[in-house]
């Protein structure tokens, strides 16, 4: 097992270095840079455009900042937002929390439901059930999530007033940020009704983030049920008279497991994406809107430095669901 | 200064508010202000959060109009030949108190002496104070060589010494950038080590005290108790940040907010049908054009530059692009401004003297493009659009039109170039209510290369901005830019489009709100109805 893991971790160097090349190129690539930005429509002279250049060090050729780019990496420097002027590393981590928490309540949401419904519509193919999940599953897949968001919006704080409209807890409340996460901090800070405000205004931007990967996880576990069920071991695991449920719930569903597992780690890509756009329309103070921001004002920086910390958390996750996918599947540590 | 005494901070303001019925405007705002150090930056989202609220400046703005009126500084006096401006400021304004930061002194001349030369002098330790910052609104008002030295006369007089006369200085001091800041404060950051901090916890004279700020959600300010011009109607002004426009709307209408900016356009006609809500509008301080490059033939000939407008049918974008929320533009400033020459005749849409004209001056089976911005803007709400009804005017004057665009940033470089083919779509919301701010920055001599996106240079246009920037009466210099605007309609370097309007929806408890033709939005005087 020991070596299965440092396997896995050997891979990820090389990846990592081909991440800091696409994080640092991916801003230079785009046309246009942040000094151009700045001066607007007022313009700027060759001049102060050549001294603001050097200013930031993008005078260099770009071979020699990447290397410093490189360098300060390795000492833990991500360098300052242009706009801003803060260290990035420290605003990645003020907003991280915030995507973070609502990524695990999607995720929670979409696997909770997803997998019992996949089970479900496999179990139960052809029936009323497994139509209409499968056809929300495919409405769900397809739903553009800024239009899907602003619908829920409207209608559940619009006009039902059942939830708030955005933001992360009710402006009322103030108290210090002690873990970055709002339920446990509203928690913490023994206000009546903190934690209520703080789930209240989880709820729609949970269930839309959750919309796709709930839709996925359905689906691959459905089909995934359906090909284990025709297996040889479930029918003699059927023939020597285990009851159903133990069937199902045991030797089909453990090894339908696997592929949904995969499944369920990739869409850590996919909730990254969609937190994107889901902050943005609830006003949710995360990443995703950070870096939206950020490519706009093309911030070196915060850009290059977000997008390399980002794909540390996801090729984190993945090397998680790799080991757990080893734990469900002995066979693979040995590959 | 730890979250907890950010908190205990909070919870004493909250306490000084009086009962637990503190009265709290909360504002829908667009965005994230960059920072809270309002020199560096340009935006305006970072000057409502930053400069409005929390600072002052020697002269402000007057609510409502583009009229320069006393600030910190209570008078002032202009030298004969214009090269001296003495200011006496306003004695007994305090700095904010606040859990950063207790006063031991009063304003005086060395705060505002430090407020310029930190942006003035590349020696001051404060120039550079964090990484890579740079003043470029002090910078691009040119003030660095307007400004020869600043002269402390006493602790409450202060003198600046031009190098040349410049009338609209004055508006420039009501600027932004111009924000005066505490030199006892920055002093005591210095000596702590922590400079970076002016951009963070900013401690000013203004209406409202700086509180907390959790990035890309809230900005929380408390009222000034002590500040000099009143005491505010409202004890807290909380900022939340909702970058969409349709959940602004519906955040104002759910009661989480009581003001918001930036409707969109589609949503103007329900916020009118809201009866819970009001809805401000003003013109706007702005102007959309297309300029042409007068350097390039054909559109070197104004005969050319006049047909081609005279072919656009304007009101067609007004209605289309604009959807009724702007005017049809004549001159290159818009018509709140003083010295705009509402004599002036706009060119009548006549595809058919268009051709003829365009036929005299020997011009057939033209080709040229039309550069359209791939982003909206305040006073265009979709050019791409804009460009294609161009389109089809030209196109019945025998004028083929392709229509490019380009990233933004390299949009606004390329359109710069003086060998740049074509018209540029652009435009130009107004910085300090100066009409040189207009005619001088984007169509005189000195702006070729850079703002000047005509590339047209006409001396005679020229002498007349450069003779009104020298005059200090405002009647003599409204004459020269009347006559400027006559030569701009004749020698027609761009084709003006429109002026918007801006709006601004509130709910109906909000009392006291008063629109900014500079479009910058300030909560003092702001009260809420119970």
């Amino acid at each position: 097992m020991i070596r299965f893991i440092l396997g896995k971790l050997l891979y990820l160097v090389p990846t990592f270095l081909g991440v800091t090349i696409v994080a640092f190129g991916f801003v230079r690539v785009l046309p246009g840079d942040p000094v151009l930005l700045m001066a607007g429509e007022r313009g700027i002279s060759p001049e102060r455009y050549q001294q603001l250049l050097e200013q930031l060090g993008y005078d260099q050729p770009i071979w020699r900042q990447y290397l410093d780019f490189l360098g300060r990496l390795f000492q833990g420097d991500l360098g300052e937002s242009l706009v801003t002027k803060s260290p990035v590393l420290h605003e990645f981590l003020t907003l991280f929390p915030a995507t973070v928490e609502l990524a695990i309540c999607a995720i929670l949401l979409a696997t909770l439901i997803g997998i019992p419904a996949g089970v479900l519509a496999a179990v139960k193919r052809g029936s009323w059930f497994d139509q209409i999940s499968m056809g929300a599953a495919l409405i769900g897949y397809s739903m553009p999530i800024f239009w899907w968001g602003l619908l829920l919006i409207i209608l559940f704080s619009g006009i039902l007033a059942w939830t708030p409209v955005s933001g992360r807890i009710s402006l009322l409340y103030y108290f210090p940020e002690v873990t970055g996460f709002m339920l446990i901090d509203s928690l913490l800070s023994g206000q009546d009704g903190a934690f209520g405000s703080a789930v209240a205004h989880l709820i729609l931007p949970t269930i839309v983030l959750a919309t796709i990967p709930l839709a996925v996880i359905a689906r691959q576990t459905r089909s995934a049920m359906l090909e284990v069920m025709g297996e040889d071991y479930v029918r003699t695991a059927r023939a020597k008279g285990l009851p159903w449920r133990r069937v199902v719930g045991v030797h089909a569903l453990r090894n339908a497991m696997i592929p949904v597992v995969t499944t369920i780690g990739l869409q850590i890509g996919v909730l990254m994406a969609g937190a994107i756009l889901t902050e943005t329309i609830f006003s949710w103070p995360g990443i995703g809107k950070w870096m939206v921001d950020s490519i706009f004002r093309r911030d070196y920086p915060a850009v290059q430095g977000g997008l390399l910390l980002i794909a540390a958390v996801v090729m984190a996750v993945n090397l998680i669901v790799d080991l757990l996918y080893g734990l469900i599947n002995p066979r693979i540590r040995h590959v | 200064m730890t979250t907890y005494s950010k908190l205990l901070m909070s919870a004493a303001l909250c306490l000084a508010a009086v009962g637990a019925e503190a009265k709290t405007l909360v504002y829908c705002s667009e965005g994230s202000p960059e920072g809270f150090d309002p020199a560096p930056y340009t935006a305006g989202t970072t000057f409502d959060a930053s400069s409005r609220p929390v600072y002052n400046r020697l002269v402000e703005f007057e609510k409502g109009t583009t009229n320069v009126i006393p600030g910190l500084a209570e008078s002032w006096e202009v030298s004969e030949d214009g090269l001296q401006y003495t200011f006496h400021l306003r004695p007994g304004v305090t700095f904010h108190t606040t859990e950063w930061f207790t006063p031991t002194r009063e304003l005086n001349a060395d705060d505002v002496i430090f407020s310029f030369e930190r942006q003035r002098d590349e020696a001051n330790p404060w120039h550079q104070y964090t990484a890579g910052i740079s003043y470029e609104y002090f910078n691009s008002m040119d003030m660095g060589s307007l400004i020869e030295n600043i002269e402390k006369v006493d602790d409450l007089t202060v003198r600046f010494h031009l190098t040349r006369p410049e009338a609209p200085f004055l508006a420039n001091l009501a600027m932004d950038f111009a924000s005066i800041m505490s030199k006892e404060y920055a002093d005591q950051l210095e000596a702590e080590g922590r400079m970076a901090d002016l951009n963070q916890q900013p401690v000013g004279t203004g209406p409202f005290q700086f509180v907390a700020y959790q990035q890309d959600a809230v900005i929380r300010y408390h009222s000034n108790p002590t500040y000099w011009n009143g005491q505010q109607p409202i004890d807290d002004l909380v900022f939340a940040i909702t970058t969409d426009p349709a959940v602004r709307l519906q955040k104002l209408q759910a009661g989480e907010c009581q003001i918001m900016p930036y409707p969109a356009p589609a949503d103007i006609e329900a916020i009118r049908a809201d009866g819970n809500l009001t809805l401000m509008e003003q013109p706007g301080l702005n102007v959309a054009y297309m300029a042409y490059n007068t350097q390039m033939p054909p559109f070197d000939n104004p005969q050319v530059r006049r047909a081609l407008n005279m072919a656009i049918n304007k009101q067609a974008i007004i209605d289309a692009v604009f959807q009724g929320t702007g005017e049809v533009a004549k001159n290159p400033i818009p018509p709140t401004m003083w010295s705009y020459n509402d004599e002036v005749q706009d060119d009548p849409y006549d595809p058919d003297a268009a051709r003829k004209m365009l036929e005299e001056a020997g011009v057939s089976d033209l080709s040229m493009k039309v550069w359209a911005m791939p982003v909206q803007r305040p006073y265009m709400p979709n050019a791409r659009r804009t460009a294609e009804l161009i389109q089809e005017d030209f196109a019945k004057v025998g004028v083929d039109v392709e229509i490019v665009s380009y990233e933004w940033g390299e949009y606004l470089e390329r359109s710069s170039a003086t060998d740049r083919d074509g018209a540029v779509i652009l435009g130009w919301t107004g910085d300090n209510g100066d009409p040189d701010n207009f005619l001088g920055v984007l169509l005189s001599c000195a702006g070729v290369g850079e703002a000047n996106r005509a590339q047209w240079c006409n001396e005679e246009f020229t002498d007349l901005i450069n003779q009104a920037k020298t005059t200090s009466d405002q009647d003599g210099r409204a004459e020269l830019y009347r006559q400027a605007q006559v030569i701009f309609k004749q020698e027609a370097p761009w084709a003006t489009i429109a002026h918007s309007t801006v709006f601004m929806p509130m709910s109906n408890k909000v009392q006291g709100y008063i629109m900014s033709p500079l479009g910058s939005h300030q909560f003092d005087g702001v009260d809420i109805a119970e």
